[in-house]
């Protein structure tokens, strides 16, 4: 009979190997630590599962009625030293696992940057992170890459072994901004900015998507992530750069319009600041961006001079708008708007770090410490954490 | 689809005949075969003259047995419709491989997976396991029924009202395509211009008004009707999570409420309390819809643990072990389930700090779920336990639910989340726990009490067969999704690209039609031991040697449930009387305070549905007539003294002499 069971699992086990488990086998090294997470915590809790599931059989099976041979006292409801042994066993294992889980969330805190590429390898003290602004548009993915001024979109690629830095946003609806083989996903939002930090480690054509439902073409925003050596990055970076096509104000509105499986698209220029403009929901001419009115409101407000300060949408602007609507005008001139939303939220200061053990993470003490003030006019998913 | 057009009559406000889907076959054909069933229905109600009596009997009933039987058909009814949908997106994903779109448009299929949620959770799950406390609590503790009992009519009916308004959106517009719960911006008007987030909201506020309601009424009924001897650690361990379960039900549904009632305003009057655009904040929504939602999970799952505690001592012939560690561990999770809201958004980018508290709350939750786990482990222990189906079920829940447990802790491990957060491998964890937990012990729980129910048994042998279909179907069906998360394929997808995972969606789609077979057989049994009811007839009242109190009276029990209120000396109250060798009393009975049937929860609730319908479809003239019609019918009911009666002792005497005889022919 057992022999017949082991034949029977050979096709799941033949399944099982045909299949691309990149949560298990990724090809950077922050998610090969989170795959760590998931496997030490998984193991973690065997210990306590797989007993209770034998007993669970043992004693249905022992215990059952036919059996008239086992001990059956109806009575017997209480002991004091069995009772501390089935809550402590479970404490004991949640007390490890909490031990695991907070020094894992500190050190795999997206918003860290990277102090290693590998297990025993430092980032070099030269080596800055490349930058990449991320926008979820209805329905794809925008990435701009300020430094080498390019923009793609549902294409992105990164340097082997180098650090980069993700700052991420959404145009309309909130998407998340994920890619199973570099690194966990986070959420993208509008009038907002998450940030991910994160390398890849193995020169590769990997797949990533948006994880959160966000609309009737949300099954095709996905897009290829390459990672490339130096030179093939310069490469396409160069190929980018030889496109004609400029990422200015007016191409990003046609951009963001709703539209579905869209191919790689490539923008060999790209207007300067214009992911401050797409964060604060400013890129229409005359628009209020948001920075602006945070610092009026924080400056108390227009008073009912802001009732009548609007602008009509444009009609077709925004598909999905209701027609006629109305947005706030721009108080500011447009460059002082353009340097108030470029006033980029502050990032959470480097500290050294080894592996998981926690030796570098802050001292307790200063979990408590008041951040510093986030200067007005910016809105972050969250306040600086320091 | 116009139903996102803007244009408005007076008379019809956005309503048109275009709101009509006559454009998708599958809705049109599904209508047909409604209608003529809703027609057949109909017309056999009429033929065999079954209003009065449903009228009379059922409808306006103020009893708590009669109502809790009315939310099981409504939960088993709205079972069909979820599982529906849940079969059609296993056969959608399934399907849409190497460049197929399947068979269902972006349009559909997004309204299907919004509406399995939503029904599963709202009107599957809540109106069973509300049925279940309605039946069982009073009768558990020795009273005749609950504290407002025309509030627990009122209810149930508003619980209907909901449900038939997402019903009614499958046909007349469309309901929401947004998941179900409805995040912004994309519920907001200009994420959703349609009426689908209108169905969503009203459905859900209407319905929740009796969920708050019928929490209300069972604390009150547990904290002032319990049977004289039985103190709070006396209560049966059923009534125990029941009680907490509707002091989350009390504390998190205003919660809902309110934020139901800002989306409300921002798609109505223009508010902007999670548009990101004038300053509101779409995390904010995120954040208050888990605060109700991840009670919510505790809502149903406490009743089943409840469940559970009474099959396993039952079965196995034995107190249950360790009944006041269960007690604490049961308010223990409670109070933690407020405090861990937040792992369910990981990934919205709060601190290392914020994260790692909740995950570490959330750990600490399965402390006491794992004491209950080794409870009902160690009352089996020197047991004699008989495999009857609502113990076969508690195993299988047992086996199942460490699994789920187990990747629910890990999904509480914030950088596992990241990996693995809105995964098939999450839709695999909760539909591990919720069918795994919630489920089973619902099955557990029907099988266990349709005897008291119904005075019968229902069929052994196709109760066997459904319990293997569903438990087998189960692992078929979602243990290919935990390896598809792994494989990193998030959810609610449509379409798919890679062809090396599509044999996954077929194994699921195929535990799908094996819950299918389950569900059948289960229906089966109920049709055949109805059928079959007597040779399956229990005259004892008490056919599993029940231990707690509602095994002490006949099956089904009389309106007024026991003649005289018994004393409780034990917990276990009906074992310790039959140990004692309790003796029915047989004369000196006295005329029941009873309360009178009213007809003012279903007319209320009939009104609560048209002023949904109207403010979904902007018909302001219909929205103002209904909300003075509303208002007025609750004042005039107030004036209705008519409330009470007494069942005068000699029908009392006359019931109780039919059950003295039925006892002494069944030998007892």
């Amino acid at each position: 009979m057992n022999r017949f069971r082991i034949v029977a699992l050979l096709p799941v086990l033949a399944l099982l190997g045909g299949c691309n488990f990149v949560v298990l086998h990724p090809a950077g090294f922050v998610a090969e630590q989170q795959r760590d997470l998931v496997i030490i915590s998984t193991l973690l809790m065997l210990v306590i599962i797989i007993p209770v599931m034998a007993l669970t059989v043992l004693f249905a099976w022992r215990y059952r009625a036919a059996n008239k041979k086992a001990d059956y006292q109806p009575d017997w409801d209480h002991s004091t030293g069995l009772e501390l042994v089935i809550w402590a066993a479970p404490l004991l294992i949640i007390i490890c696992l909490g031990a695991i889980t907070w020094m894992g969330t500190h050190l795999l805190d997206p918003y860290r940057r990277l102090e290693k590429i590998a297990p025993n390898t430092p980032v070099a003290q030269d080596v800055k992170p490349l930058e990449v602004q991320v926008v979820a548009l209805d329905w794809k993915w925008l990435f701009i890459y300020p430094e080498q001024g390019v923009a793609t979109v549902n294409e992105l690629a990164a340097p082997v072994n180098r650090p980069v830095h993700f700052r991420i946003t959404a145009s309309s609806v909130m998407n998340s901004f994920y890619i199973p083989a570099l690194a966990g996903q986070i959420y993208a939002m509008p009038a907002m900015q998450t940030q991910l930090h994160a390398v890849i480690n193995h020169p590769g054509n990997y797949k990533g998507f948006s994880a959160n439902y966000s609309g009737h073409g949300f099954s095709g925003m996905h897009f290829r992530f390459h990672g490339m050596d130096e030179a093939g990055f310069e490469t396409w970076v160069n190929e980018a750069k030889a496109s004609g096509a400029r990422l200015d104000r007016a191409a990003y509105m046609q951009l963001e319009r709703p539209s579905e499986n869209v191919p790689v698209q490539k923008f060999g220029q790209v207007e300067k600041g214009i992911f401050d403009l797409i964060r604060n929901l400013c890129v229409e001419p005359g628009r209020m961006c948001m920075s602006e009115m945070m610092a009026l409101d924080a400056g108390g407000g227009l008073g009912l001079a802001g009732i009548n300060a609007t602008l009509p949408l444009p009609r077709d602007y925004r598909a999905r708008a209701r027609s006629g609507d109305r947005v706030i005008a721009s108080i500011c001139t447009p460059d002082e708007a353009e340097q108030m939303a470029s006033r980029a939220p502050p990032v959470a200061p480097v500290r050294s770090s080894t592996a998981i053990t926690g030796f570098g993470l802050p001292q307790p003490g200063s979990i408590f410490r008041r951040s510093e003030p986030t200067p007005r006019g910016m809105q972050t998913a969250r306040p600086t954490n320091s | 689809m116009s139903v996102a057009s803007t244009s408005q009559s007076i008379l019809f406000g956005k309503l048109s005949l275009s709101a009509l889907p006559l454009n998708e076959a599958i809705v049109v054909w599904t209508f047909v075969v409604v209608a003529i069933g809703a027609v057949a229905v109909l017309a056999a109600l009429t033929y065999f003259r079954l209003w009065g009596y449903l009228w009379r009997e059922w409808f306006t009933s103020v009893d708590h047995k009669k109502i809790g039987i009315m939310y099981m058909v409504l939960g088993i009814i709205m079972l069909l419709r979820g599982f529906a949908d849940a079969v059609m997106m296993r056969l959608q994903q399934a399907w849409a491989f190497n460049g197929s779109e399947g068979y269902l448009n972006a349009h559909h299929y997004d309204q299907i997976f919004t509406a399995h949620g939503v029904i599963m959770i709202f009107f599957v799950a809540m109106p069973l396991v509300t049925g279940l406390m309605n039946y069982v609590v009073p009768l558990q503790i020795g009273a005749r029924d609950v504290s407002f009992p025309f509030l627990n009519n009122f209810s149930f009916w508003m619980t209907t009202a909901g449900a038939v308004l997402v019903m009614m959106s499958l046909f007349i517009g469309e309901f929401a395509q947004t998941g179900w719960l409805a995040y912004p911006p994309l519920s907001g008007i200009d994420g959703s211009p349609g009426v689908g987030v209108d169905y969503y909201i009203w459905a859900l506020q209407i319905a929740g008004v009796g969920t708050t309601l019928s929490g209300i009424n069972l604390i009150c009924t547990i904290i002032k009707m319990r049977a004289p001897g039985m103190d709070m650690m006396k209560m049966p361990v059923f009534t125990w999570t029941s009680l907490c379960t509707n002091v989350l039900i009390v504390a998190t549904f205003p919660v809902l409420t309110a934020v139901l009632v800002l989306l409300s305003l921002d798609r109505y009057v223009g508010t902007n309390f999670f548009t990101s655009d004038l300053g509101g904040n779409p995390m904010m929504y995120v954040n208050l819809i888990w605060i109700w939602g991840h009670p919510e999970v505790y809502i149903l799952v406490l009743p089943a643990f409840g469940i559970f505690s009474e099959v396993t001592s039952t079965f196995t012939g034995k107190r249950l072990f360790g009944y006041t560690s269960m007690v604490y561990a049961t308010v223990v999770i409670t109070i933690l389930s407020y405090l861990v809201w937040l792992h369910h958004f990981f990934t919205m980018g709060s601190g290392a700090s914020v994260n790692s508290f909740f995950g570490i709350t959330t750990m600490i939750i399965s402390i006491p779920t794992g004491a209950k786990m080794f409870n009902w482990l160690f009352t089996m222990y020197r047991g004699r336990i008989r495999f009857e189906a609502p113990m076969m079920w508690t195993i299988a829940f047992m086996l199942t639910f460490v699994i789920g447990g187990m990747t629910g802790v890990l999904l509480a491990v914030p950088p596992a989340d990241f990996v693995l957060h809105n995964s098939l491998f999450l839709v695999a964890h909760f539909h591990n726990v919720i069918i795994g937990g919630v489920l089973y012990g619902l099955f557990a729980g029907m099988i266990y009490w349709w005897p008291k129910a119904f005075g019968f048994r229902l069929h052994p042998l196709l109760g066997k067969f459904s319990f293997w279909f569903w438990v087998i179907g189960f692992w078929f069906a979602f243990m290919p999704l935990y390896v598809l998360g792994l494989m990193g394929v998030t959810r609610r997808l449509r379409v798919f690209d890679d062809p090396s995972q599509q044999i996954w969606f077929m194994i699921a789609g195929f535990g799908a039609f094996l819950i299918f077979l389950g569900i059948v057989c289960f229906l089966l049994q109920i049709a055949y031991s109805i059928w079959k009811r007597d040779e399956l007839r229990d005259e004892t009242g008490d056919p599993w040697d029940g231990r707690t109190l509602e095994w002490a009276t006949s099956s089904p029990p009389p309106a007024y449930n026991f003649a005289f209120t018994p004393v409780v000396h034990d917990n276990d109250a009906w074992s310790d009387m039959k140990k004692r060798g309790y003796q029915r009393p047989l004369t000196g009975y006295r005329p029941i305070h009873m309360p009178r049937n009213t007809g003012a929860g279903v007319i209320l609730a009939g009104i609560s549905l048209v002023l949904g319908f109207a403010l979904i479809w902007h018909i302001w003239w219909l929205v103002a007539v209904s909300f003075v019609g509303l208002i007025a019918t609750a004042i005039a009911h107030t004036f209705n003294y008519n409330r009470d009666y007494y069942i005068p002792a000699e029908e009392v005497t006359r019931t109780e002499e039919e059950r003295t005889r039925a006892l002494a022919a069944a030998g007892v």
